[in-house]
């Protein structure tokens, strides 16, 4: 039996959240009723012309940068020419020769192996409007009749095109989730697979182990989110597995993934395929990025993912704390506060993705939503720290902070939950209980420890359990023996 | 001549603000003369009556009140049927925009509008300006108001028509292998192509886009020059427009030519071009050495395969532009079965047979396999002919042909062979392939009293030295003549 190696290439699209479209001055917002944020252009009337959106040339600049890919400096726009009603021109506005990106890569950490990923391309191109097939089923099979609503047409669209790169499902997820923080990081978008903001199609095929040519290739659309994508791609490895083992052959095609019952199904054949016609658009000029644009794309990429995390864990968070920290931006926020302002970083991190998540969950919170500040986990830590506060008492301050009760000094104390670690305060209770208990002072007296945790718990019942019990334990210690 | 529709745009301007006359007077005589010719010419699809008046009436306002420099203010002029107008019909003499309201005016629509020009109506044109004679109208044929058996040249013929038979005192269309500057020369008026970005092209229906432009017709150089200058200039909504200083076209009228050098291109003295016509161009030529011009043959030697490479790079492109007009927005609708076939009966039913061969012949040119043996073969012939051009610029400052190989043809005579058709733009086609300015001037009759036009070329943005050269060609060949239709008795 062969040992299939799976091939996976992935292409993701970004919608841009410019203010405008990517070649017309309507906004871009997808509350509207249907096609209100339409005009001429992106209803491709007659006589109207595409203006390139400066905007969103800065938006894919930073994408292509974050990638690292080579910047082109004349770059070309291209008319991809096919019909569908919900392209109002009939032909799309892309790129082909001399996209705005090529040759970058993306590094992949999966469970503490580091994956070169390499970028074929990036380039611009504008999004098509929305066909609501109007049926039982939603879809275009069946649908009495459909209808288009163009808001979203020509909303600016980043195409980001993987090297076939990738080797299991579980990597094209680490990929996906990758790059939709690298993009929500610079701010481009809010890439939102449910919402369609980010879109994945992967490219998958399978050769013998140890062979370095590429098989033929299924394109597997419509996985809207991260899960589905591994899913969908699981599904497939194992559905090509299995027609190679027979000794048949790998259509090349499209294949829809069915969310519900987990299969992926054929849509349309490489013969059937479209011929795009693709030519220079003459509508157009072509892009000029000159090395001071490029220098200044360069000069604003802000903080990458990967780096946080590498910042984090030197700020003393462990991989796993840092990577759900650089997930959640602003815990990560309180987290880099809490820690420049001097808190121990180990319980820090440990309350934020603990007892904070838990909390925020639990209340469908966001942390701006709650009283939780840096200073809070400042002086929280600090509390620990010195011993006022014992680690179970700190979660509950910490929960009492989240819930506005004030900051955790005044919760302490309005809850009496400071231990007192003053040994003169203590040293009195402990007195008093070895004076009362002179059978256990004789028994530890005579090489017997058993009894000091017992007259450590006198001991606590005594204080109200607000002695430091290490304090108490080490008074015990040294009287009993004394 | 006592009829104001007669006069030329300066003419009528110096009346309105002398108040010789009225803006509505103008209008008046203007729809009294299209009223009498209209029947015999078809120059029209739609006259805006209400639209008209109302700009008149506008126009009548800021005269009385001293607000009166904006050289077209209160001038009649017509609009080719491809020029977006908002609130009235545009068609590109197509069924598949019949009735077609849009709801935005284009750049060029809106400075006329700004500039206190008052837009007649809408005029035909061959069906979205694919053709050369106007017959190409899904609304029938404009005829020639120089012989009404003939044709007028296209595809801004409506236009032209129009303008010289005194329906409008200026129009414009859009030339995209000479559509403005073969109809000028069939039609004896002045017909200009500017340089490529100089008027901005939103709100022109595209045919090929890289080649379009729009363009003013007019009785006298002068007018053209005022017409041009009323819708020249960046905007915004149009990438490919110019963005810098504009050249002072009307400024540059009186310089003469007195030590400019003058290239005659030696491609087009020859074969294919009509004995007559030539002759004419000899004439003009010998009376601009005359005025102290130096004239020399200049070769440009792409100009064989530049008809060739037009007709792959234009169907190509328009094969796209065209591409929007599927039923789905706006339009004809023809219903279908399912969505494909929709569209498909829509766009059978709605382009006419020149459109159809043309969208077919640009699809096929960019489909894979043939792209680089027949659109990027094309585009590499246009580089030629810019380099060509660019070389020729080098020895001369501007060079002179023929407009058209014939005078004006009969109406049918080349229905049925495409490619004589095609042939109608042979001495225009290379000035659109280098994006330079290009424009007709009319300087004789040939023996059938048909008028014969006379071309001036000059490199990008040499407007102003074409015009210089263009002005002392009107004033050489002394061509005051006016079409048979406009002076003649016409029974209404």
């Amino acid at each position: 039996m062969t040992n299939w190696e799976a091939v996976i290439g992935i292409e993701t699209h970004v919608e841009l959240q410019t203010a405008t479209k990517m070649f017309c001055g309507c906004p871009v917002d997808f509350g509207d009723a249907p096609n209100t944020a339409v005009c001429p252009v992106c209803l491709a009337l007659p006589g109207a012309l595409p203006v390139a959106n400066e905007q969103a040339i800065e938006g894919i600049l930073s994408i292509a940068e974050a990638l690292d890919c080579t910047l082109t400096e004349t770059s070309l726009f291209y008319r991809k020419n096919y019909f569908y009603p919900d392209l109002p021109k009939n032909y799309q506005i892309s790129q082909f020769t001399f996209p705005v990106g090529v040759d970058g890569h993306l590094d992949l950490e999966v469970a503490g192996e580091t994956t070169r990923i390499g970028i074929t391309r990036v380039h611009m191109e504008e999004d098509t409007g929305k066909s609501l097939h109007q049926g039982e089923t939603g879809r275009i099979h069946g649908a009495a009749h459909t209808l288009l609503d163009f808001n979203r047409a020509g909303v600016p669209l980043v195409e980001v095109v993987t090297e076939p790169d990738i080797r299991s499902p579980q990597q094209a997820r680490a990929y996906g989730a990758e790059l939709q923080r690298i993009v929500r990081a610079l701010g481009v978008s809010d890439a939102k697979l449910e919402e369609g903001s980010m879109r994945f199609d992967a490219n998958v095929s399978l050769r013998p182990q140890g062979s370095d040519r590429l098989g033929i290739r299924a394109e597997v659309k419509n996985v809207n989110s991260l899960r589905s994508m591994q899913r969908a791609i699981a599904y497939e490895i194992d559905r090509q597995t299995e027609v190679l083992e027979e000794g048949g052959a790998v259509v090349q095609e499209t294949r829809h993934w069915n969310e519900e019952s987990g299969v992926t199904t054929s849509m349309r054949s490489k013969e059937e395929s479209e011929d795009y016609r693709y030519f220079q658009e003459p509508d157009l000029l072509p892009l000029y990025i000159d090395e001071a644009w490029r220098r200044r794309v360069r000069a604003r990429r802000p903080e990458l993912p990967a780096q946080k995390r590498a910042r984090y864990h030197d700020l003393g968070a462990d991989a796993q704390v840092a990577a759900l920290l650089v997930d959640s931006p602003d815990l990560g926020t309180l987290y880099e506060d809490a820690v420049v302002g001097g808190a121990d970083p180990r319980p820090v991190g440990i309350w934020l993705t603990g007892e904070v998540v838990a909390y925020l969950r639990r209340e469908g919170k966001a942390i701006g939503d709650t009283g939780l500040r840096s200073g809070d986990l400042v002086e929280l830590a600090a509390m620990t720290a010195e011993g006022d506060l014992s680690s179970t008492a700190a979660k509950e301050v910490l929960g009492a902070v989240l819930a506005g009760e004030g900051n955790p000094q005044a919760v302490a104390e309005a809850r009496d939950l400071l231990q007192i670690s003053d040994v003169s305060a203590i040293e009195n209770a402990v007195d008093e209980v070895l004076a009362a208990n002179a059978d256990a002072v004789e028994k530890i007296l005579g090489g017997d420890t058993k009894p000091v945790g017992f007259l450590v718990g006198q001991v606590m019942r005594a204080t109200g359990g607000r002695a430091d019990p290490k304090v108490v334990h080490e008074l015990i210690r040294t009287k009993a023996a004394g | 001549m006592s009829d104001l529709a007669d006069l030329t745009i300066h003419e009528a301007g110096a009346g309105l603000r002398a108040r010789n006359f009225t803006a509505t007077d103008l209008l008046d005589a203007t729809l009294r003369r299209a009223a009498v010719t209209e029947a015999h010419l078809h120059a029209y699809l739609t006259i805006d009556h209400d639209g008209a008046r109302a700009a008149a009436a506008t126009a009548d306002r800021s005269l009385a009140a001293g607000d009166d420099d904006r050289p077209l203010l209160g001038i009649p002029v017509a609009l080719k049927d491809n020029m977006v107008t908002r609130g009235v019909v545009t068609t590109a003499s197509s069924q598949i925009l019949a009735g077609w309201n849009p709801p935005y005016d284009g750049t060029a629509v809106a400075r006329l509008r700004e500039g206190g020009a008052v837009i007649v109506g809408k005029t035909n044109l061959d069906e979205f300006a694919m053709g050369s004679s106007t017959e190409n109208s899904a609304y029938g044929p404009t005829r020639n108001p120089w012989d009404t058996n003939t044709v007028p040249g296209g595809s801004s013929g409506g236009s032209a028509a129009a303008v010289a038979v005194g329906s409008a005192f200026g129009g414009y269309g859009s030339d995209t292998g000479g559509s403005v500057r073969q109809p000028a020369s069939l039609t004896g008026t002045v017909g200009v192509k500017p340089t490529y970005g100089l008027v901005s092209r939103y709100g022109l229906i595209a045919f090929a886009s890289s080649l379009d432009q729009i363009g003013p017709l007019a009785r006298t150089v002068a007018d053209a020059a005022t017409l041009l200058e009323g819708v020249a200039g960046w905007d915004r909504l149009d990438a490919t427009s110019y963005h810098g200083d504009l050249p002072d076209i009307s400024g540059s009228l009186e310089a003469g030519v007195e030590g400019l050098r003058i290239g005659v291109v030696s491609e087009l003295t020859g074969e294919g071009i009509d004995p007559e016509v030539l002759s004419a161009t000899r004439v003009v030529s010998d009376r601009l050495s005359d005025a102290g011009a130096a004239i020399t043959e200049v070769s440009l030697p792409s100009t064989e395969f530049a008809l060739s490479a037009y007709y792959l790079i234009a169907p190509a492109e328009a094969s796209a532009n065209l591409a929007r007009f599927d039923g789905v927005r706006y339009g004809l609708r023809v219903d279908g079965e399912t969505t494909e076939e929709m569209m498909a009966k829509t766009r059978a039913d709605g382009f006419g047979p020149e459109v159809t061969r043309r969208i077919l012949l640009g699809t096929y040119a960019l489909s894979a396999g043939y792209y680089d043996a027949f659109y990027g073969q094309a585009q590499r012939v246009r580089t030629l002919v810019r380099q060509d051009f660019a070389t020729a610029y080098e020895r001369v400052d501007v060079l002179v042909s023929p407009t058209s190989p014939t005078t004006a043809f009969e109406i049918g005579a080349k229905v049925s062979d495409p490619l004589a058709m095609y042939y109608s733009d042979v001495c225009t086609i290379p000035s659109n392939l280098s994006g330079d300015p290009a424009m007709s001037v009319p300087v004789a009759l040939d023996e059938g009293g048909l008028p014969i036009g006379f071309q001036v070329m000059a490199p990008a943005l040499g407007e102003e030295l074409m015009f210089r050269v263009a002005a002392e060609v009107e004033r050489a060949a002394e061509f005051t003549v006016r079409a048979r239709l406009a002076t003649s008795e016409v029974d209404a």
